[in-house]
């Protein structure tokens, strides 16, 4: 058959013809950003770990424009990360009380009302 | 049609829409090229009437899938404007002022024109097992005819509805960029419709399928993008189903790690 059909090759940037795949790309680079929040953490518990004047480099460090410039951007990737991931969370999972199908509504909502409960423990936690 | 499938035919019609057609021959070497049609524009004309008439009064040349003009049959997926649509249900004079762009469904060969090469699917749909197994042949008589139903309440037919309305147009496969990349990945619509099967009561091959689609081609390769949800015109939801193939994969792994071979 090869031959006698014609194949077209996909471009390089077919993630920019459309919206739809542009934000399922950035959603994916999002990954990396999480990944870097779990090593600044880890870093910070580090820092703790060895006393007071590691702990004060590591703000000093945490304080260079470039370390806050990463951080800002990075948090805008993790809030798109977490707002697609929570908006497609009732197509994976087809959840059923009693026999009754769940609302998809009600499932992104269970997702934030979880995330503000883990959200409020930890700043009572860190500022308590 | 000219040498450099390229040209303009121009109907003689007072409000028109121009069509630009993609034109390929396999018996010339050359790349595809568009064709410019001017059809009428009629407020109840779809893209595929547009078709039909540049096949009647304008160009017979013209090679495009169709059949029922009802979308059912699922013959006559097509990239309008980029994106894949049934053209008997896509409205011409939403295009309007034109031209409207129709190309062959992307991810797939072109055989000619606008007609595309499906034996890549035909090829994949039977080896996630599109069928009800059964373990027993309890309803078979002794001369092997069927002398019973499986029954089942509407309660067990609503769990995989929504999955058997497929109908094998392919603008899933067109939407999805892991098909386009990865032409070895199993695709939407044949991962919806092992999940069809597994959520049907009377079937009992979920596992034969599991092993089919728990592959690096089977439901990972998805990367879950959704297109093929938004473009299918059945609202099959082939993400959901593949999302959740996911996750009984993944259960079925933890199961193998941690229970005894028995209880499996």
């Amino acid at each position: 058959m090869s031959d006698l059909t014609w194949r077209r090759p996909i471009s390089t940037w077919w993630w920019l013809r459309k919206r739809t795949y542009f934000v399922f790309v950035m959603r994916e680079l999002s990954s990396l950003f999480v990944g870097w929040f779990v090593v600044f953490l880890l870093l910070l518990v580090r820092a703790v770990g060895r006393g007071d004047a590691a702990y004060h480099d590591f703000l000093d460090w945490a304080d260079s424009p470039v370390v806050i410039a990463v951080n800002v951007v990075g948090f805008a990737f993790i809030l798109l990360h977490t707002v697609t991931w929570f908006g497609v969370t009732p197509q994976a999972m087809a959840l059923r009380v009693r026999g009754k199908p769940v609302p998809a509504p009600v499932v992104i909502a269970g997702q934030y009302v979880g995330l503000a409960v883990v959200t409020a423990f930890i700043w009572w936690l860190v500022t308590r | 049609m000219d040498e450099s499938n390229t040209g303009s035919v121009t109907g003689s019609v007072t409000e028109a829409i121009t069509m630009r057609v993609t034109r390929w021959r396999p018996d010339k070497n050359t790349p595809p090229g568009t064709q410019d049609y001017d059809v009428p524009m009629r407020k109840e004309w779809t893209v595929l009437d547009g078709l039909n008439h540049i096949k009647d009064e304008l160009d017979q040349t013209l090679a495009f899938r169709w059949s029922c003009r009802m979308g059912i049959c699922g013959s006559c997926g097509m990239n309008v404007n980029g994106e894949p649509r049934l053209t008997c249900a896509t409205f011409l004079d939403d295009y309007a002022p034109g031209p409207v762009r129709v190309e062959p469904l992307a991810n797939f060969p072109i055989a000619r024109d606008l007609v595309v090469d499906l034996t890549d699917f035909m090829e994949k749909l039977p080896r996630v097992k599109p069928w009800i197994i059964r373990d027993d042949d309890a309803v078979l008589g002794a001369d092997s005819e069927i002398d019973g139903e499986y029954l089942q309440t509407p309660e067990e037919l609503d769990a995989y509805k929504q999955f058997s309305m497929c109908i094998n147009c392919m603008l899933c496969y067109a939407a999805c960029p892991v098909y386009g990349l990865d032409p070895d990945f199993i695709g939407p619509a044949a991962i919806a419709l092992a999940e069809r099967y597994d959520l049907d009561s009377r079937d009992q091959g979920a596992r034969e399928r599991l092993d089919v689609l728990i592959e690096h081609e089977g439901v990972w390769g998805c990367t879950f993008v959704g297109e093929c949800t938004r473009v299918c015109p059945k609202h099959v939801d082939p993400a959901g189903a593949i999302q959740r193939y996911k996750l009984k994969a993944a259960q079925e792994n933890v199961k193998a790690f941690l229970l005894p071979r028995g209880r499996r």
